[in-house]
């Protein structure tokens, strides 16, 4: 396994100030995954941008991980809706 | 520029405790937050609206300031200097309407903040609050053939040139972020991104829908009836199709793998979908005309 991906939750926890019982919490509700490594948990680096944004969102606007879960869900559909809704955008345009 | 009543931004009155404040702001940013309103321009210009005039109302110092010139607010530093140099006697206010320069740095605020607040640096800030910069959006229009491939292209954004690489198979409506490219943070906040929608013209020979590409050609009545071969245009060439006897017009060949690149899947495509137009013969000689009505009777 490429460990060079992976950044230890250890270090995400000391440069954001947060506990690791937030990230194991985020991890119940399966918002993240994270995986041992070297005995270590660790985070891949493709889930960097989803997990700061879960913290901005607890952070400045004080939103538990309930809510955190719930707008996760909403911005899948939503981003889901605006693909779909670019696809219908171009059929349309096939026809002018 | 224009005077903000931050009051009226975040919805309260002016005699608003710092309790209401904090609590219309947080009601206001959890509406308002860009990562709540993914590609939503007025959400993000909302929002720093709301965070400005919380900045504000939130900080004892300035709100003070903000109440005792409010709308007078272009003449904050002469009252400020009259105060000094006449020993705390009544200061005379005389409204020349002097220029003032907004601090052009602060682009998360208004002009009418850098003006009261910022810019000048002669005043000490409360705390050094970070702010992400401002998001830019642009728009990038490609044709068909230029979306096919991939290629690096510059931008001019802001005066600033930025070298980017569009990945083949980029889709009419996508939206591609650069990370930082956006507006300078505030306070060594982090700057903002640039987002660039791709508006992708339609081609004259080609139609596209998702990876799969659609041409019509047309097809001469003798080879529809009796079969050969045909010479069609792909996005990457000429290729010679067989046409087997009896072709209808309208009928459609899949040439597999002629489509359209498969965007951030390198070497898989889409297919090309061919449709024939079989065309009429038209003005007949004689003797066309005779032999057609001869085929008829068989």
């Amino acid at each position: 396994m490429q460990t060079e991906h992976f950044i230890s939750t250890d270090d995400f926890c000391t440069y954001h100030n947060i506990e690791f019982s937030f990230i194991r919490n985020l991890e119940d509700f399966g918002l993240i995954e994270v995986k041992t490594i070297e005995d270590k948990p660790c985070i891949h680096e493709d889930q960097l941008v989803k997990l700061e944004r879960i913290l901005r969102l607890h952070n400045e606007l004080e939103i538990n991980v309930e809510g955190i879960d719930t707008i996760t869900h909403l911005l899948q559909k939503i981003n889901s809706m605006q693909e779909e809704m670019t696809q219908l955008k171009n059929k349309l345009k096939l026809y002018e | 520029m224009e005077f903000v009543d931050y009051y009226k931004v975040l919805g309260i009155d002016k005699k608003a405790s710092e309790k209401d404040i904090k609590n219309a702001y947080r009601k206001l940013a959890r509406k308002y937050h860009p990562d709540v309103n993914p590609n939503d321009k007025t959400a993000h210009q909302k929002f720093q609206e709301i965070n400005e005039a919380n900045e504000v109302l939130s900080d004892a110092v300035k709100r003070k300031k903000y109440d005792e010139y409010g709308k007078d607010w272009k003449h904050a530093d002469q009252f400020e200097k009259a105060k000094q140099s006449a020993g705390q006697q009544q200061y005379q206010y005389q409204g020349d309407g002097g220029s003032y320069s907004g601090g052009s740095g602060d682009s998360d605020f208004s002009d009418f903040f850098s003006s009261m607040f910022g810019g000048g640096g002669s005043r000490k800030s409360r705390q050094q609050v970070k702010y992400r910069g401002q998001d830019f959006n642009a728009e990038l229009h490609l044709n068909l053939r230029d979306a096919y491939e991939t290629h690096q292209k510059t931008l001019t954004v802001n005066g600033k040139n930025i070298r980017m690489t569009i990945p083949a198979g980029i889709e009419n409506g996508q939206t591609i972020k650069i990370k930082g490219h956006g507006g300078p943070g505030v306070n060594n906040g982090p700057n903002g991104d640039l987002y660039i929608n791709f508006v992708i013209a339609n081609d004259p020979d080609f139609k596209r829908e998702g990876n799969n590409l659609y041409s019509t050609v047309p097809l001469d009545l003798y080879t529809a009836v009796l079969g050969g071969e045909k010479t069609i245009s792909t996005m990457t060439g000429k290729v010679k199709l067989k046409v087997t006897p009896g072709t209808q017009n309208g009928s459609k060949v899949k040439l597999k793998g002629k489509g359209f690149p498969i965007y951030k899947k390198d070497g898989q495509f889409g297919d090309l979908y061919v449709s024939y137009q079989v065309e009429i013969p038209e003005n007949l000689t004689e003797k066309q005309k005779s032999l057609f009505e001869e085929l008829s009777k068989l």
